[in-house]
């Protein structure tokens, strides 16, 4: 195939893949239906495609071809001509509907989809599965590699999940207007874990867990390409553009975790956090702050300070303590006592994390104790922070995090 | 068919012979709206007899299905054209403050 063809495929796969399918869901009302016709248009493009050279319009002729395949699949399965007549009748209107559409410059069929996916009456997992198989184009044996399951499991999970949009009658539409912020709050958190769960993947070892991120992205830029008044998602993007700016100097060749500080930030991904900056500023400037927003601007205030020194940790401090009134919790409380440590010195860092302690949240936390350590070495308390550090490397969980503290503990015995 | 179950404790007393508690105005707005089709409330769990038939034996025994806090308290059938039509009635059904609700579909023969 020639290379201009499969590059091609590739971008049309990536742009066109969730619209081809969420118009066909719409249309027919058959989930199955409109994955199938989808894979067989993509595949038929592989073959003409080479042969007859790229179309015009890629996007168009594989509109047209995943709806005529649609259309043979139920005249085959000999459903009655009375659901085919139904069926083409809809295609007219669709097409009628689609001009309107693009006229508008809105894509409503991809919106019902992302809101029938995470829909609140599916499980988490089914909510996250079925948003990568049926708008992403992720297969089944994919996801089911990056979750970790066997490929029958998760199989069997996306059958589940269909079966019961079917059966309790969950509606393909963008949510009405009184349950529109609640239901987009619930997108954005199935977005989120997703490139959670691709951010946190070890190094190398998981190539395909690690896509999920930059699959992550690409979808809430969709999402935020849809809902362009939404501040949160332009928040969420920006928060993931920024993370995933530092993704490549997080761990060392040796697999060994590098902190913020030691990071090498002339590797920073300089363009990411161009575009994740002007999107935050964007979305601030409505002056409708949320979560994402505020942890967004924390990664920034990290990853525009060319040197750590440079770090505007008093701002840090400001935006934590913003973050804690919208959604309190110990973690924040945490993360702003480290803010603080910095901004202020350790000293009032220490009285921060001491007030943690006093509750029970955290208890069992490894990064409490690990905290307090870091705050008393820089006090020069070298003793008490060695207790702190072995009191951290018995609740740590990873062995990534007990090398680092364990280099951490030596470090302040050397200085004693 | 939306399931009401909660806490016995809450609903009402269970020595009464008297009238079952009301719904306080939902009964009345569904009615109007033509969704409630059918729906009862039901005694409390500790008049309840369970039956099953396991290698042609019929087991009856006393008691609720299983033994928890939570019990069905009663039933509403209501026809609603999708599933957010049926969670906004099911939210707005007064036991929704103090129990749960299940919403599930009936077999469409």
């Amino acid at each position: 195939m020639s290379t201009e063809a499969r590059e091609a495929i590739v971008k049309a796969f990536h742009e066109e893949w969730g619209q081809i399918v969420a118009t066909l869901i719409r249309v027919s009302g058959d989930w199955d239906l409109a994955e199938e016709s989808a894979q067989d248009a993509f595949a038929q493009a592989l073959e003409h495609w080479s042969t007859h050279g790229v179309p015009r319009r890629p996007g168009a002729w594989l509109t047209t071809t995943a709806r005529n395949r649609a259309t043979d699949r139920l005249r085959r399965e000999a459903v009655g001509s009375a659901k085919l007549q139904e069926a083409a009748a809809l295609w007219r209107s669709a097409e009628a509907g689609d001009e309107e559409a693009s006229q508008s410059g809105i894509h409503d069929d991809r919106l019902r989809l992302i809101f029938t996916c995470c829909h609140p009456a599916l499980g988490l997992q089914s909510r996250v599965a079925l948003t990568l198989r049926t708008l992403g184009g992720l297969t089944t044996a994919e996801i089911a590699r990056a979750f970790l399951v066997s490929e029958a499991a998760m199989s069997q999970r996306l059958v589940r999940a269909k079966r019961k949009i079917r059966n309790a009658g969950i509606p393909y539409q963008v949510p009405p207007a009184h349950l529109l912020p609640e239901r987009t709050t619930g997108v954005l958190a199935v977005l989120y874990l997703l490139f959670t769960e691709g951010y946190t993947a070890s190094s190398g070892a998981d190539l395909v867990r690690q896509s999920l991120c930059a699959e992550a992205i690409r979808l809430t830029r969709v999402f935020v390409h849809l809902l362009p008044n939404e501040t949160e998602a332009q928040g969420l993007l920006a928060l993931m553009l920024l993370h995933d700016a530092r993704r490549a100097t997080r761990v060392d060749g040796a697999g060994e975790l590098v902190t913020l500080e030691e990071q090498d930030r002339s590797q920073w991904d300089s363009a990411k956090i161009a575009e994740g900056t002007r999107l935050l500023d964007t979305a601030l400037r409505q002056g409708r702050p949320g979560t994402y927003q505020l942890q967004a601007a924390i990664a920034a205030c990290h990853a525009v300070a060319a040197d750590p020194a440079d770090t505007d940790w008093a701002q840090i401090a400001a935006l934590y303590s913003q973050l804690a009134q919208l959604a309190s919790s110990p973690v924040v409380e945490l993360n702003r006592a480290v803010a603080v440590g910095m901004a202020e010195g350790p000293a009032a860092g220490l009285a921060l994390v001491r007030e943690l302690e006093s509750s029970t949240a955290l208890a069992g936390y490894h990064l409490l104790p690990a905290t307090r350590a870091d705050l008393l070495r820089r006090l020069g308390r070298n003793d008490e922070a060695a207790a702190a550090y072995r009191e951290a490397l018995d609740l740590a969980t990873t062995d990534a995090e007990r090398r680092y503290l364990a280099k951490r503990l030596a470090q302040t015995q050397e200085g004693d | 068919m939306l399931m009401i179950c909660g806490d016995e404790a809450y609903m009402g007393d269970a020595n009464s012979t008297a009238d079952p508690p009301g719904c306080g105005g939902w009964q009345e707005e569904m009615t109007s709206r033509g969704i409630l089709r059918g729906g009862e409330g039901l005694r409390p769990s500790s008049d309840a007899t369970t039956v099953r038939v396991r290698d042609d034996e019929v087991m009856i025994s006393d008691g609720p299905f299983a033994e928890t806090k939570e019990q069905i308290g009663g039933f509403s059938l209501i026809e609603c054209a999708d599933l957010e039509e049926a969670l906004e009635v099911a939210s707005k059904h007064p036991a929704a403050r103090f129990g749960t609700i299940e919403v599930r579909p009936i077999w469409e023969t």
